[in-house]
């Protein structure tokens, strides 16, 4: 017995001593030079049909013009999401030069994990960057005032509704009036009395810690008139916008006009439920299934359409420090991102190019498609998620008191609130 | 000149050369035994000890995952990451809900398992049918079977649908007292087809002779089973106490995709789903491993105190 205890120890030691070994070195030296390399390139993009057809596009417009540097795109690899993949390759240095799907969230992250370069290192990196996104691009910049993502793309999140169940409950299906929270859940009453429909609209209401990024955030970013859910280092979401919203979703969930149970697959694709809050991405994924409209998130008050805000649901592209030819993958990403590029992935996926002059720079594409006009319009007011490394931890904080005094409806909303506060701010005091 | 001629030791040297020899023998023999257990030796250390001297590493340790050759500070911040786990709400209720499942999975694992390995030991017809049935669930990726239990159990499913009046509001996976228990039946009914098996095997080495005398001791089916059955499958009881602990330890899976991300409000959430959070989303290996850590030292508890109760006492 004392033998096998020695050798377990001696063991666990050994794995000590490997463990205590394995940290790296090396130098920010080796980096400089590589910022100023040119080659061959490897790049990741979605693996969604349409953004797999533009990134392709994109590739082989590069390639041919060229041939010295050549780009290599690949769908990024599966995994539980595309967070971990992308986590996981910078730890081990497999990361490719440039991700065509990296999400706001995971930035911070990603940047102290030394995985990010920081664009603005380039002689034209934040000047590109802030002429290409405009004002918004503010949201974007980390607190050392670097640009470790560039803003791509955003689905600005409204209410997708579906005409032919607004029809079957009474509704007007052209124009319904879905402007206030009173008006929402008279109509989300209807649709449920009538039998039009199980749910009225049906948000994940699991506990994921992306998932407020899906109901509470959208309609906190129009009650607040544009804030994020932390403003100047302090949590903001248990003020009173906060709290109408949290009512709203409250309500909807007392009343059973949102399920509470994980639904297969997509509810309003499936006709599960008549309403659903996402961006223009999910577009592809409702034709030939639904007769579609889509109207602004609510607010208490009905603001106008012109001036509600609304959670972005971007996605961004990062520069990636494994990358050996960073000079070639800076000029790629300002190629990816140029004006003829934007306005491919504008009608080839839906959504909509960050950029400052959005709708005036494809007039015909919003001509054509007059449904994506509002979300053109809309993409000019879009809301990110707080930046920095505690990102993800906020969002998780915020939902877990979420699901509890929202979905469930235990305890008292405000001092619900006002405890998922304290916990952020305790942790962005850190 | 004079010459002494000293004796030789000839009764003393046999004994030396003998023990010297056998001290050869017996170094030969060392040697080849660390020889033949090199591979094993090397496989334990590189994918065992290493790790776990890592994770010890880590949670003692600001630990944070980042690109090669990234110069970064990871303080040794000692019991920090123990002593932030162990006043952690949402971690200690997660090892309470593991406690639940604990307590439901591994004694209906033990006994379903044996009382239907005996049952299928007797069976003569259809017999590779039937234990390919049970093994099934075992064979198919959780992913596709939670498909079909969130079909089940959901709201307007088919066992609230047998049920009638006596379903639970709310439904079973959204409901804060029968989601950890759901995910437990879940689990054993998964797992079954494999301790089926191991008590199959078990089986076989119980003498037939033996259930001979207790019939002729006039023991009735009951009591062949018990007196009979169930200590000739000790060990393999043994065996299965450890392995559905030890499973049951590392759930993650289910609360992951069943109950969506351990809930409703926590309620399913597992130790491993905490780590998940913590280590790989929220950017905090050192505290997930802390936390992997004290999971690492209750596991051996409840196996040391199943092996010592449960174990041979011969």
């Amino acid at each position: 017995m004392i033998g096998r205890a020695k050798v377990l120890a001696a063991a666990v030691g050994f794995g000590l001593v490997l463990a205590g070994c394995s940290s790296g070195g090396g130098g920010a030296s080796a980096q400089a030079s590589v910022a100023q390399a040119r080659g061959p390139i490897t790049i990741w993009y979605s693996n969604n049909e349409q953004e797999v057809a533009w990134g392709k596009s994109m590739v082989e417009a590069w390639n041919a013009a060229h041939p010295d540097e050549k780009i290599d795109g690949q769908e990024i690899p599966a995994g539980k999401s595309s967070e971990e993949v992308i986590g996981a390759a910078i730890t081990a240095g497999t990361t490719p030069c440039l991700v065509f799907n990296t999400a706001p969230s995971a930035v911070g992250q990603f940047q102290r994990q030394g995985g990010l370069v920081n664009l603005a290192t380039f002689p034209d990196g934040a000047s590109y960057i802030e002429s290409r996104t405009g004002a918004a691009a503010s949201q974007y910049k980390a607190d050392d005032g670097g640009y470790y993502q560039l803003p791509w793309k955003a689905n600005p999140v409204m209410i997708f509704y579906d005409k032919d169940m607004f029809k079957k409950a009474g509704l007007d299906a052209e124009k319904p009036d879905l402007s206030t929270f009173d008006n929402f859940l008279a109509a989300a009453r209807k649709l449920k009395s009538s039998g039009a429909a199980k749910y009225a609209i049906n948000p994940a209401a699991s506990s994921e810690f992306y998932q407020p990024q899906f109901d509470f955030m959208p309609v906190y970013a129009a009650e607040s008139g544009g804030k994020q859910i932390v403003a100047d280092g302090k949590a903001v979401f248990n003020d009173a916008a906060g709290l109408a919203t949290a009512n709203f979703w409250k309500t909807i969930y007392a009343e059973g006009l949102a399920g509470k149970e994980t639904v297969q697959g997509d509810a309003f694709a499936t006709k599960v439920s008549a309403m659903a809050i996402v961006g223009p991405w999910a577009i592809a994924s409702y034709k030939g299934k639904v007769n579609w409209g889509a109207v602004p998130v609510p607010t208490s008050t009905g603001k106008a359409a012109n001036e509600t805000y609304t959670f972005s649901d971007a996605k961004n592209v990062g520069l990636y420090s494994a990358c050996k030819n960073q000079a070639t993958a800076w000029d790629v990403l300002k190629f990816a991102t140029s004006q003829e590029q934007d306005g491919d992935l504008l009608t080839k996926t839906g959504q909509m190019p960050l950029r400052a002059d959005l709708q005036k720079a494809y007039p015909d594409f919003f001509t054509k498609n007059p449904a994506y006009t509002q979300f053109g319009d809309q993409a000019a007011r879009v809301v990110e998620v707080p930046g920095g490394p505690h990102t993800v931890e906020i969002l998780q904080i915020l939902r877990d008191a979420y699901t509890k005094a929202v979905i469930s409806g235990e305890g008292d909303l405000q001092q619900s609130l006002n405890d998922a506060a304290d916990k952020v701010n305790a942790l962005l005091a850190q | 000149m004079a010459t002494t001629l000293t004796p030789k030791p000839v009764l003393a040297e046999v004994p030396a050369r003998r023990g010297s020899e056998h001290r050869r023998h017996r170094a030969r023999q060392s040697f080849l035994g660390w020889l033949f257990s090199a591979p094993y030796l090397v496989f334990v250390a590189v994918i065992f000890a290493y790790p776990l001297g890592f994770a010890l590493y880590m949670s003692v340790h600001d630990y944070f995952f980042t690109a090669p050759g990234v110069n970064v500070v990871r303080p040794f911040v000692g019991a920090r990451n123990y002593l932030k786990a162990l006043s952690d709400p949402a971690v200690l209720r997660s090892f309470g809900n593991l406690g639940v499942f604990l307590v439901i999975n591994v004694p209906l694992t033990v006994v379903l398992s044996l009382v239907l390995a005996t049952l299928l030991n007797r069976v003569v017809h259809a017999r590779a049918f039937l234990r390919v049935s049970f093994y099934l669930p075992y064979l198919t990726a959780s992913v596709a079977l939670v498909g079909v239990w969130l079909f089940l159990f959901s709201g307007s499913g088919l066992v609230n649908q047998v049920l009638g009046p006596l379903a639970p509001s709310p439904p079973w996976l959204v409901n804060e007292r029968l989601a950890m228990p759901s995910i437990a039946l879940f689990v054993t009914w998964k797992q079954l087809g494999f301790y089926i098996l191991l008590y199959l095997a078990a089986l076989q080495n119980v003498g037939t002779e033996l259930y001979e005398a207790a019939a002729t001791d006039g023991a009735t089916r009951w009591q062949a089973f018990w007196n009979v059955t169930v200590p000739g499958v000790r060990s393999a009881t043994v065996l299965v106490l450890l392995l559905a602990t030890i499973t049951g330890a590392n759930l993650f899976t289910e609360p992951y995709l069943l109950t969506g991300g351990g809930g409703p409000n926590g309620a399913s959430s597992s130790p491993v789903l905490v780590m998940y959070q913590q280590g790989i989303q929220q950017g905090k290996p050192g505290y997930a491993a802390a936390i992997g850590v004290l999971l690492v030292i209750l596991t051996l508890v409840i196996a040391f105190l199943q092996n010592k109760f449960g174990g041979e006492r011969d």
